[in-house]
C-alpha cells in the first residue's frame, strides 16, 4: 500500500482541476461586473437578468418538458429491452437488438443527429409526418438515444439479480407477467430511479442532437446557451450554471448519504 | 382442501396460443417487439438514409438533396447514384487531414486523461471504505452538471483575461493564449471526459486482492516493482474500458473543438457540422458520416470482443 | 431416523408390485449443447415417500429436480406427476411446489406476505388466506414472526418461512433443493428431526435433493443415488449402505475398504477370491453371478472388522498389519491399520468399555478379521 504523499498529492490536484473551473463560474456568477475574471463586487443582478430573459426561460422550461417526457418513455422502452436480453435466453433478432441498444452510446452525436433529421425530412416527404421539426422530434430522438443508457443501468441490475427469486413466485403459481410487476419490478425500482434520472439529465444537457432535430421556435435550452456563449461570456450563464450545479449537487449528496444510511438489505 | 392440484380447465384461447407458439411467437414477443421496432425506426433506418443521401448531390429546395429514384420520359424508373461525395473525401486533403487530426487529438486525450486519472482511480480504491463514498460523489457530480456549462467553465478559466492568466499577471507573467488553440482542446477533452476513465478504473483496482500485493512485497518485491508486475497488469480491463469510454466519443466530438478549438483545430465532428448547417450540403455531409462511422466501428468492435471477454468470465 | 416399519402389515408401497407410482419420470435426458446433464433416467416414487436424490456436482439431481419443478424441460422423455404427463407444462400450472436451496424469501415482503403469496395466485379469499398462513406460522413455530421482513430473520428462521411458504398450497410433490445446506451441525440434526415430523403429519410426498450423504440416510426412505446424470441405484437406506451395487455407490456412501481380487472357487453356496491387496484369501458365504478367473472387488465396511493381537483361527479373510494411525472420536475410534500387502485398510470400533487398558496401541501388529457375509462383491 502506497503510504507516501505522492499519491494523495495528485489525487488533490485531480479533484483541483476537476472543480476549479465549476468554483469559479460559480464564485463570478456573484460578481457584479461584466468582466468575468475580475471580481468588484457582489451582486445578485445576472440571477435577476436570467429570471427576465423569457427566451432563457421558454426555453429552459421546453427543455425540461421534453426531458421528463424523453426519459419516461425511453424508461419503458428501456426495461423492456433489458428484460429481453437479461431473462431470454435465444431469440431471433438478439444479436441485432444488443448491436442496436448499444451502439447510440458510443456513436458520435453529430452522427445521431445528422441520421435521425435525414430520416424526419424522408418521411415528412414520403408520408407527409411528421410536419417540420420541433418538440416531438426532440423527444423521438432523445428517447432513442436515452433508451440505450437506461438499458444498460437496468441490464446491470436485473442480471445481478437472484434468479431464484422469480423462479419461486413461478413455482407459487404467478404467471411471468405477474412474476415481473410483484417481484422483479419492486426489486429493480432503484435502478429504474437512476435510469430515469440518468435519462433526463442526458436529454437536459444534449446540444448537438437537438441542434440537428428542432425546428423554429424550439430552441432548447442548451441551444440558447451555445449561442450566447459562442459570442462571448455571458454571466446570467453563469447564473443559471450556478443554479444547476445546486441543484445537482443537492440531488447527488443526498443520494449518497442516502445510499451510506441504508441499512445492509439482503442483497439480492 | 383447495381446489389446486389439477390442471386448470383449457382457456378458450389456449388452441391458438399453441398455434402461435409452434411458428415461434411466444408472449415474449411483447416484450421484444417495442424496443427492437423502435430501434429499427428510429436507429437503424436513418443509418440507412444517411448511406443513401451520401450517394446523392446537393441541390437547392427542400430538401436539400437530389432524389435517387426518378422516373424517366418513357416511364421507366432510374436510379442515380453519385459517388462524387466519397470521391470528393479522397481528393480534398482537408477531410482526410480532419480524420486524421480527430484521431490524434483523441488518442492524446485519452492518453492524457489516463494519465490523470489512473493515480485518482488508485487513490480512490485504496481509500479507507468511508472515504470511498465520498471521493466517488465528487467525481460523479461534474458528470450530472451540464457537460456544455462546464466547457463554458473552462473558457472563462482559459480566456485571455482569464482566471490562470489573472492569476500569473499578480507575478508579472504575460498572459499566455490558451484558447483557440490544440492545447485548449486536449484540456477540454480531458476535462469532460475524465470521470468516465476514472470509473472503470476505480471499478477494476477496487476488486484487486489486497493480498496479491502483499503477497508479491513478502516475496520480495518494492513497491514500483509489485505496481508494475502485479496492479498494471490486472488493471487492464479498466484500462482500455476506460480508455475506449473517452477515445471513441472524442473522435466524433463537435462542442469543445468550436468552443475551445481554433480555425486550425480541424476535428471531423466539426467538419461534419459546418458541412451540414454551414455550406447545407447535406449529401456531403452524409457522406462524412459515413466514413466516421468506419473510422469509428473498428473501436467500437474492439470494446465490445473485451466486454464479450468479461461476460463470458463471469 | 427412517421410517419405522409398521410390524403388521409392509406398508412400503416399493415392494408391492400392484402399487401406482404417484412420480413416474421415464427415460428422461437432458442435454445442454452436447453435455447430457441427465442421461436415461427411470424412476417411480410413491405417495407419501420421503425421497432423497444424492450425488456430487455435477451428478444431474439438481436438474433432475428443476425438471420434475418444471424450469427446465426434458430433452426427451416424460415426467407423470399423479397421472399427468407434465410436458410442457409452466411451474406455475403444477401441483409442485418447491423449497429453493438460497431459500428465494421476496425481500420487499414481509413473511406473512411470503407465505401468502402463493395462496394469493390461486384467488383464495382474503379471510381464508389469512387462516391458512396463521397454521403455517404455527406449524414452522414462527407466530411472533409474522411481520418481519427475510433480512431481519436468522438462517434458520429464514429456512422455516421459506418451508411454510412452499406448504401452503397444500402441494402433491414438494421438491427440497439441498435444505439443510446452510444450517450449522447442531441446527442441521434438529431441523432434520422436525422435517420427517412434517413431512409424516401431512403425508406429503418429499423429493429432497441433498450432496449429503449422513443427510440423505437419516432423512430418506429411499435413496437414488445419481452419478454422472445417471442413476447408479436406488433403495432403503440400509441397502445403499450394507448392500451396493457398484463401487462406485459403495465408496460414496459412508467409508469403505475396497480390495481387488481373483475369483479362485465359483460355487453356488460361496466365492473364494484371492486378493493380493489384501494379502490374503477372501470368503464369501454366499454365491455370486461370476466366472472363474473373473478379477472383482470386494467392499467391506471399517465397523464390520475387528482387530486381535494374536492370530485368529481360519484361513480366510483375517489380514494382518501394523497399525499406523489411531483416532479418537469419543464414541468411537478409527484404526488405520497398513497391511503387509502395503494397502491401508480401516477399521472402526466403537469404545464401549471406558478407559479401557487392552485397547490396541499404534504400531502394534495385528490381525484383521471379518465373517463371510459381511462385504459386497461387486463386478462393476
Amino acid at each position: 500500500m502506497r503510504r507516501g504523499w505522492l499519491l494523495p498529492l495528485f489525487a488533490v490536484l485531480g479533484f483541483a482541476f476537476l472543480y476549479l473551473p465549476i468554483i469559479s463560474l460559480v464564485v463570478f456568477s456573484f460578481n457584479e461586473s461584466r468582466l468575468v475574471t475580475v471580481w468588484s463586487r457582489f451582486s445578485l443582478k445576472w440571477y435577476g437578468e436570467l429570471f427576465a430573459d423569457p427566451q432563457m426561460l421558454g426555453a429552459a422550461l421546453l427543455s425540461l418538458r421534453i426531458a421528463a417526457i424523453s426519459s419516461t418513455i425511453a424508461l419503458v422502452l428501456g426495461t423492456l429491452c433489458a428484460v429481453a436480453l437479461v431473462r431470454f435466453r435465444r431469440f431471433r433478432g438478439r444479436t441485432a437488438l444488443t448491436g442496436m441498444v448499444s451502439a447510440p452510446l458510443v456513436m458520435p452525436d453529430v452522427i445521431t443527429g445528422l441520421s435521425l433529421l435525414l430520416l424526419f425530412v424522408a418521411m415528412e416527404t414520403f408520408f407527409g409526418w411528421p410536419a417540420g421539426r420541433g418538440e416531438l422530434t426532440i423527444i423521438l430522438a432523445h428517447t432513442t438515444f436515452c433508451m440505450a443508457y437506461i438499458t444498460v443501468v437496468v441490464q446491470s441490475r436485473l442480471s445481478d439479480m437472484d434468479l431464484s427469486l422469480e423462479e419461486a413466485a413461478m413455482d407459487l403459481g404467478a404467471t411471468p407477467a405477474r412474476v415481473f410487476f410483484d417481484i422483479t419490478l419492486p426489486i429493480i425500482a432503484p435502478a429504474l430511479i437512476s435510469g430515469w434520472l440518468l435519462g433526463f439529465t442526458l436529454s437536459l444537457d444534449d446540444l448537438v442532437i437537438a441542434s440537428f432535430v428542432s425546428g423554429p421556435g424550439s430552441s432548447t435550452l442548451p441551444m440558447v446557451i451555445f449561442s450566447k456563449i459562442r459570442l462571448g461570456v455571458s454571466p446570467d450563464v453563469n447564473a443559471l450554471a450556478t443554479i444547476i450545479i445546486g441543484i445537482v449537487s443537492v440531488g447527488v449528496l443526498g443520494a449518497t448519504i442516502l445510499q451510506m444510511t441504508r441499512p445492509k438489505v439482503n442483497r439480492t | 382442501m383447495s381446489v389446486h392440484g389439477s390442471l386448470p380447465a383449457v382457456r378458450p384461447w389456449k388452441s391458438i396460443e399453441r398455434r402461435l407458439k409452434e411458428h415461434g411467437v411466444t408472449g415474449r414477443w411483447a416484450v421484444i417487439l417495442p424496443p427492437m421496432l423502435w430501434l429499427t425506426i428510429f436507429f437503424l433506418i436513418p443509418l440507412g438514409v444517411v448511406f443513401g443521401i451520401s450517394l446523392s448531390t446537393k441541390q437547392f429546395g427542400r430538401p436539400p438533396y437530389s432524389s435517387l429514384l426518378s422516373v424517366g420520359e418513357n416511364g421507366t424508373v432510374q436510379l442515380t447514384l453519385h459517388l462524387s461525395n466519397y470521391l470528393k473525401l479522397f481528393q480534398d486533403g482537408l477531410y482526410i487531414a480532419a480524420y486524421l487530426n480527430s484521431i490524434k487529438i483523441a488518442a492524446i486525450s485519452t492518453a492524457i486523461a489516463l494519465v490523470i486519472g489512473y493515480p485518482m482511480a488508485y487513490f480512490i480504491a485504496r481509500s479507507p471504505d468511508r472515504w470511498r463514498n465520498i471521493l466517488l460523489m465528487l467525481v460523479i457530480l461534474p458528470f450530472w452538471t451540464s457537460f456544455l456549462l462546464r466547457v463554458y467553465a473552462l473558457t472563462g478559466f482559459m480566456r485571455g483575461n482569464g482566471v490562470i492568466n489573472n492569476f500569473l499577471g499578480l507575478f508579472g507573467i504575460q498572459p499566455i493564449v490558451m484558447l483557440q488553440t490544440d492545447f485548449a482542446v486536449y484540456v477540454g477533452i480531458v476535462y469532460s471526459y475524465l470521470p468516465f476513465m476514472i470509473l472503470p478504473l476505480y471499478t477494476t483496482l477496487v476488486k484487486l486482492d489486497g493480498a496479491l500485493l502483499e503477497a508479491s512485497a513478502d516475496l520480495g518485491a518494492r513497491p514500483y516493482r509489485t505496481f508494475l508486475s502485479i496492479t498494471l497488469p490486472l488493471s487492464l480491463p479498466g484500462i482500455i474500458a476506460g480508455s475506449m469510454l473517452v477515445f471513441i466519443p472524442a473522435i466524433g466530438e463537435f462542442v469543445i473543438p468550436s468552443l475551445l478549438g481554433g480555425p486550425s483545430t480541424l476535428m471531423i465532428g466539426r467538419v461534419l457540422w459546418d458541412e451540414f448547417f454551414s455550406n447545407t450540403n447535406w449529401p456531403r455531409a452524409s457522406a462524412v458520416a459515413i466514413a466516421m462511422l468506419i473510422v469509428v466501428v473498428v473501436p467500437i468492435m474492439l470494446l465490445q470482443r473485451a466486454q464479450n471477454a468479461v461476460v463470458e468470465r463471469k | 431416523m427412517a421410517k419405522k416399519p409398521q410390524l403388521a402389515v409392509d406398508t412400503r408401497p416399493w415392494r408391492d408390485p400392484n402399487a401406482k407410482p404417484f412420480v413416474r419420470i421415464k427415460n428422461v435426458t437432458k442435454k445442454f449443447g452436447d453435455v447430457a446433464a441427465v442421461a436415461d433416467v427411470s424412476l417411480d416414487i410413491y405417495k407419501s415417500e420421503l425421497f432423497c436424490l444424492l450425488g456430487g456436482s455435477g451428478s444431474g439431481k439438481s436438474t433432475l429436480l428443476r425438471m420434475l419443478a418444471g424450469f427446465e424441460e426434458p430433452t426427451s422423455g416424460t415426467i407423470e406427476i399423479d397421472g399427468q404427463d407434465m410436458t410442457g407444462v409452466p411451474p406455475y400450472q403444477r401441483p409442485v411446489n418447491m423449497m429453493f436451496q438460497s431459500y428465494a424469501l421476496f425481500p420487499h415482503m414481509s413473511v406473512e406476505k411470503n407465505i401468502a403469496y402463493g395462496l394469493k395466485r390461486e384467488g383464495m379469499p382474503k379471510d381464508e388466506i389469512a387462516a391458512r398462513v396463521e397454521e403455517l406460522l404455527r406449524l414452522v413455530k414462527l407466530e411472533p414472526y409474522a411481520q418481519r421482513r427475510p433480512h431481519q430473520l436468522s438462517g434458520g428462521q429464514r429456512q422455516r418461512v421459506a418451508l411454510a411458504r412452499a406448504l401452503a398450497k397444500r402441494p402433491k410433490l414438494l421438491l427440497l433443493d439441498e435444505p439443510l445446506g446452510a444450517l450449522d451441525k447442531k441446527l442441521r440434526e434438529e431441523t432434520q428431526f422436525e422435517l420427517v415430523k412434517i413431512q409424516e403429519t401431512l403425508g406429503v410426498t418429499f423429493i429432497v435433493v441433498t450432496h449429503d450423504q449422513e443427510e440423505a440416510m437419516s432423512l430418506a426412505t429411499r435413496i437414488g443415488v445419481m452419478n454422472q446424470g445417471e442413476i447408479a441405484m436406488i433403495g432403503e437406506p440400509a441397502d445403499v449402505y450394507e448392500f451396493p451395487n457398484s463401487r462406485f455407490v459403495a465408496g460414496f456412501i459412508g467409508s469403505v475398504n475396497m480390495f481387488e481380487g481373483v475369483v479362485t472357487e465359483d460355487e453356488a453356496d460361496h466365492v473364494r477370491i484371492r486378493s493380493a491387496e489384501a494379502g490374503c484369501d477372501i470368503y464369501v458365504d454366499h454365491g455370486v453371478d461370476c466366472a472363474p478367473d473373473q478379477i472383482l472387488w470386494y467392499a467391506i465396511r471399517p465397523e464390520k472388522i475387528t482387530l486381535t493381537r494374536e492370530r485368529p483361527e481360519g484361513d480366510a479373510n483375517i489380514a494382518k498389519g501394523i497399525v499406523e494411525d489411531i483416532a479418537y472420536l469419543g464414541d468411537m475410534s478409527v484404526f488405520q491399520v497398513k497391511l503387509d500387502s502395503g494397502q491401508y485398510m480401516r477399521v472402526t470400533k466403537a469404545n464401549s468399555e471406558r478407559g479401557d487398558p487392552n485397547a490396541i496401541k499404534w504400531d502394534e501388529e495385528v490381525y484383521a478379521q471379518w465373517s463371510g457375509g459381511a462385504g459386497s462383491v461387486l463386478t462393476v
